[in-house]
């Protein structure tokens, strides 16, 4: 026997298993096909939880995921913490450690529950009121007390070493919901051939049945009819049965997001099993059977450890073989909770008294309870439950006031009616109807191509419900395109009924009074805070919800929504649907960040782009950079180098001889047509009609508002055909925009476009001795100054491979980018490096090409520009076509703003301290003395220190820079304000002779 | 997701291969340069954000990568229907009360 409220003979689950497991670090016994809850439950264990913001001792309401108390944190390791675990869903395995959460030093004594105490300090809204001032104590004092004073588990502090799969699935007919009517709609829609899915969020099939001892059908138990069912099912290759799985979202299209709990209910997982599956299935159909909740009685401390529903009660007697008290109350306002209470007294525990708010029901149910000798008051209430940490007593009086009398119990079960689960079919932006007579809200208006059955249509009856489920199954099959189906309908032979029950408080919780009646358990919420939200002039249910956060809690107000919208529409004077429903939003329940995230993690969250020449630059030592998706080399360190010493050595060897630089990673686009040069032409700012095959030209692309969006050397290889190159970050965009307007704005226009970065690695050569490093190993092309002047490329070979040969310059040096086929790439650089180290040529990376360019004043596009900067801005009018009629931006540049006076442009800064460099972003003022907020004129885009120059050296952009020359400003930073003066942008070999130096 | 059914590869197609280029229908004027203020404002600036119909532009990204034409409803996220860029406005939209 595994716990003193196990009852022998009761249940389904074998005794022969027994599971070790902790709470708290006291060790039990429970057995295999348990839950945590059903274990300790057995063990007589009720209190495992303090409530959020009163620190009340709680227990199991529920026994599935609707449950709002029992959360704790199961422990497998020192990074597998998982914290907010419904003890309801989670099953034993051997082994198993759980901690209760939010309690300290312990769970019976608890110092926060001082709270519960001082609890008229944090009715509804409190922390909108009390907490208001001073303003500066809200971060530092009462936020991080109220979130360690309020709440939940604790977040794990170490990285998740699980793993998460996730597939995409297709199907005709998805069934979600596993109980009587989602495995009678599963039979329907298989018998017929097509392919079904069909998802449960529980370890077995059968749902309701599990607890349902009246339901007969095909002549056998419920519970044992839903397995039989299920091996059918499992025997059929079109059926896919997903167990352990919850349908957490509903999305457009017939989109479902699930997740399968794969192998959080399993002792040792192994590495193979992931801990949980993404399914995102596509079903043509979908059926939702997703069943209805109970919903608990409102009344004062209606909280106590003990108290739950009746159907829990049922679940844990029926399936698990456990009592959950030896001498119990009923509390109920429907049918329903009588078979709890028949069902316990059948298993000799002792029935002190059901208590039913309604006036004289009749029915099968009651005769039967009479006929068990268990005592029925009928219209009274409980008006509250006595003890602490367990509850001890119910205290009984007529509905309408006059005697009291109190009744000992370690257990009440109540049951106040059903609620339908119509979240997913909410979710799919179906609309819910208010059914006045049943007051329950159910589909109205479908959405999409779904449909309810069961519970959570409202439909009443296991009958009814299977009719209704198998009609709707071989429907859904027919309407993805079955032929048609050859099964037989279940047939019911015995079941039991619900009744209407009730919404809002009972009697003893009502306006006049002050009680704890909770309505949301997991959140605090009392319906006297509901009241106090209307008084306080909430008056749509949305934002009763968020002042009082009735609902808001991970259980999502399962158990607690129809009361509080009964309440609150009670309170207001107006009838529920008038009040409306606030909005049912995914998850269902919560879902894992690992479950979404799955194997898009670590190496696997982007991916890496590495040039051809990366092997060779990682062989040499290189410290790389990410750019965009890209590894690109940073600088090239030799023994004992630090960056400053690398990127001093690299620039100043540049300038001196020659450098190589992996210059790959630029994009490439090839624009070829009869049309190419008109294109060129609206796309770029430039003119290029004119410009001759053979010949670059250093270009500027806008956007229609007239602002710098990219720029780049275009090389025309020939009449027809555009060699253009592109920012590394810009490619995509640059070709997206580009494709852009040929397709939908000049389709006329005879032009093709094509990607041709990884096509092409590029290695720059830069520096005096440039030529002397590249000509050797070229053939076909003529190297001189003449034939191969400065911005021109020619098509030939190098090492025997075609090349694309630019003579161009990114650091003001004689330079050439030597384009070669990608597969090509390291073969012909180390290559070109031999004959480099002839000459005591370098390898440089980034940072030093960065330095390079900008001591010659070479701009980057979104360093220093941010796309509000015009070519005008940024010194770049030469680059602008002045005769051209159309081109994109032409327009937008000649905007008033865009033209006006004093905007800022971009200019160079000199510190009055040569050996001072400015921090990039680093704000400037005119005036340094002037009083705080300063009025900012400007700011620092680039900013390095120049071992080429001997100095720092920086670039900005400054309102009305251009006419501030030799005008000394200033940067205020922690340390104390830097003097710089305003100067050109070109800091070295301002007359270009380098260039063909 | 959504599915959209590229008019190219006349197929429909995960959302995740899709990318939208906001409104469509809005012409770029053959003599752009020569606007004036308030025409240059409706064309690069105003836009019309309906609750309801909504005419579009998607580019199928990872597919074709042509750029076409949607009509969207705005409330319910359905695609009504998509056709090729350049073709008109259609006025008779398929299932929707006029």
């Amino acid at each position: 026997m595994s716990g003193a409220f196990r009852i022998s003979g009761a249940g389904r689950l074998s005794q022969a298993k027994t599971a070790r497991f902790s709470f708290d670090g006291q060790s039990y016994s429970g057995i295999e096909g348990d839950t945590l809850a059903s274990a300790l439950l057995a063990n007589g264990v009720h209190l495992v939880g303090r409530s959020f913001k009163y620190h009340r001792p709680r227990g199991f309401l529920s026994a599935g995921a609707e449950e709002p108390n029992a959360l704790v944190e199961i422990k497998r390791d020192a990074a597998r913490k998982t914290p907010n675990v419904r003890a309801t869903v989670q099953e034993l395995y051997d082994g198993l450690a759980a901690q209760s959460q939010n309690r300290w030093p312990s769970l019976a004594f608890d110092v926060g529950a001082v709270n519960d105490i001082a609890s008229p300090l944090f009715s509804a809204g409190f922390y909108y009121k009390t907490f208001m001032w001073p303003k500066a104590a809200w971060k530092s004092l009462y936020e991080p007390k109220i979130r360690a004073a309020a709440g939940l588990g604790v977040a794990p502090d170490q990285p998740d070493p699980d793993h998460y799969s996730a597939r995409f699935a297709h199907c005709d007919v998805l069934v979600l919901g596993g109980g009587a009517a989602g495995i009678a709609a599963a039979l329907a829609a298989a018998e017929t051939g097509v392919r079904v899915i069909l998802a449960d969020e529980q370890a077995e099939f059968g749902g309701s049945l599990r607890f349902e001892s009246g339901a007969k059908i095909d002549g056998r138990d419920g519970f044992a009819w839903a397995q039989a069912a299920i091996t059918r099912l499992k025997a059929m290759d079109n059926v896919r049965l997903l167990a352990r799985t919850t349908a957490f979202g509903y999305y457009a299209q017939n989109f479902v997001g699930l997740v399968e709990r794969v192998s959080d209910h399993l002792q040792n997982p192994g590495r193979e099993l992931p801990r949980e599956r993404l399914w995102q299935v596509r079903a043509k159909r979908v059926v939702l059977a997703t069943g209805a909740i109970e919903r608990h009685m409102v009344f004062a401390d209606n909280d106590r450890p003990g108290i739950m529903l009746a159907s829990a009660a049922r679940t844990y007697l029926n399936h698990y073989g456990v009592a959950v008290g030896r001498n119990v109350g009923v509390y109920t306002a429907n049918d329903s909770a009588y078979a709890a209470a028949i069902d316990l007294k059948k298993a000799g525990v002792n029935v002190a008294a059901i208590v039913d708010l309604r006036d004289n029901p009749t029915g099968p149910a009651i005769d039967e309870a009479r006929a068990l000798g268990i005592e029925i008051n009928f219209g009274r209430a409980v008006i509250r439950a006595g003890g602490k940490l367990r509850v001890s007593s119910m205290t009984v009086q007529p509905k309408n006031g006059g005697g009291e009398r109190t009744v000992p119990v370690d257990a009440i079960l109540m049951s106040a009616g059903w609620t339908p689960s119509v979240h997913l079919f909410s979710q799919s932006r179906g609309k819910v109807a208010f059914n006045d007579e049943t007051k329950r809200f159910v589909p109205g208006i479908y959405a999409q191509d779904c449909v309810s059955v069961g519970a959570c249509n409202g439909t009443d009856g296991l009958s009814a419900t299977i009719d209704e489920a198998y009609a709707a199954g071989a429907k859904a099959a027919k309407d993805a395109g079955a032929k048609a189906a050859k099964g037989t309908k279940p047939k019911v032979d015995a079941s039991e009924s619900w009744s209407r029950g009730m919404l809002g408080a009972a009697p003893g919780a009502g306006p006049d009074t002050t009680v704890k009646a909770f309505v949301d358990f997991q959140n605090d919420v009392t319906a006297k805070d509901i009241r106090q939200a209307v008084h306080e002039g909430m008056r749509s249910i949305e934002h009763v919800k968020r002042f009082t956060t009735n609902g808001m809690a991970t259980d999502q107000g399962k158990t607690s929504n129809m009361h509080g919208l009964a309440i609150a529409a009670e309170t207001l004077g107006k009838p529920i649907p008038q009040v409306g429903l606030t909005t049912f939003r995914a998850p269902y329940t919560p879902v894992t960040f690992g479950s979404i995230v799955g194997h898009a993690r670590g190496q696997l969250f982007d991916p890496t782009r590495k040039t051809a020449i990366h092997p060779w630059a990682e062989a040499q030592g290189a410290v790389f950079e990410d750019v965009g998706q890209w590894k690109r080399a940073w600088y090239f360190p030799k023994a004992g180098d630090d960056m400053h010493a690398a990127v001093d050595r690299e620039c100043v060897t540049v300038r001196k001889t020659a450098g190589l630089f992996d210059a790959s990673t630029l994009g490439k686009i090839e624009v070829v047509g009869p049309d190419a040069a008109k294109f060129m032409e609206l796309l770029y700012t430039n003119p290029w009609e004119k410009l001759e095959p053979g010949r670059c030209r250093y270009g500027i692309m806008l956007r229609e508002d007239g602002f710098i969006y990219d720029d780049g050397v275009v090389g025309r290889l020939a009449a027809d055909r555009f060699h253009v190159t592109t920012t590394t970050g810009g490619a995509p965009r640059v070709m997206n925009h580009m494709e852009d307007y040929l397709q939908t704005e000049f389709p006329h226009l005879n032009v093709w476009l094509t990607s041709i970065t990884e096509q092409w690695a590029v290695i720059a050569v830069q520096g005096p001795k440039s030529r002397d490093i590249i000509a050797p190993l070229v053939e076909g092309i003529d190297m001189s100054d003449e034939a191969l002047p400065h911005m021109s490329v020619r098509e030939g070979k190098i090492c025997g491979v075609p090349t694309r040969l630019f003579r161009m310059s990114f650091t003001g040096e004689r330079g050439f980018e030597v384009n070669v086929p990608a597969d090509y790439g390291q073969a012909v650089w180390e290559a070109l490096w031999a004959e480099g180290q002839k000459h005591g040529a370098c390898a440089y990376g980034t940072e030093a090409m960065h330095v390079l360019r900008a001591e010659k004043g070479y701009i980057i596009v979104g360093q220093d520009t941010d796309g509000t900067v015009t070519p005008n801005d940024a010194g770049l009018d030469w680059a602008v076509g002045k005769k051209k009629t159309d081109f994109v931006g032409i327009r937008g540049m000649s905007r008033t703003d865009l033209v006006a006076k004093g905007r800022k442009q971009l200019v160079g800064l000199k510190t009055k301290d040569p050996k001072v460099v400015l921090e990039e972003g680093a704000q400037i003022v005119g005036d340094p003395k002037q009083a705080i907020p300063m009025k900012m004129i400007g700011h620092v885009t680039s900013s390095y220190w120049s071992e080429n120059c001997g100095r720092s050296i920086a670039l900005a952009l400054v309102a009305g820079g251009r006419d501030r020359m030799g005008e000394t400003l200033y940067v205020p930073m922690p340390n104390g304000t830097i003097e710089v003066e305003v100067a050109g942008m070109v800091f070295f070999d301002e007359k270009g002779e380098r260039l063909n130096g | 997701m959504l599915l959209i059914r590229c008019p190219y590869c006349e197929e429909e197609r995960p959302e995740l291969e899709f990318r939208n280029a906001g409104e469509a229908h809005i012409a770029r004027s053959a003599n752009i340069a020569g606007e004036s203020d308030d025409d240059f404002e409706k064309f690069f600036f105003i836009r019309s954000n309906p609750k309801g119909i909504i005419y579009e532009r998607w580019r199928h990204m990872h597919g074709c990568a042509r750029f076409f034409n949607a009509v969207r409803d705005t409330i319910s996220d359905k695609f009504i229907m998509t056709y090729k860029a350049g073709e008109p406005k259609p006025v008779k939209l398929p299932g929707v009360a006029k």
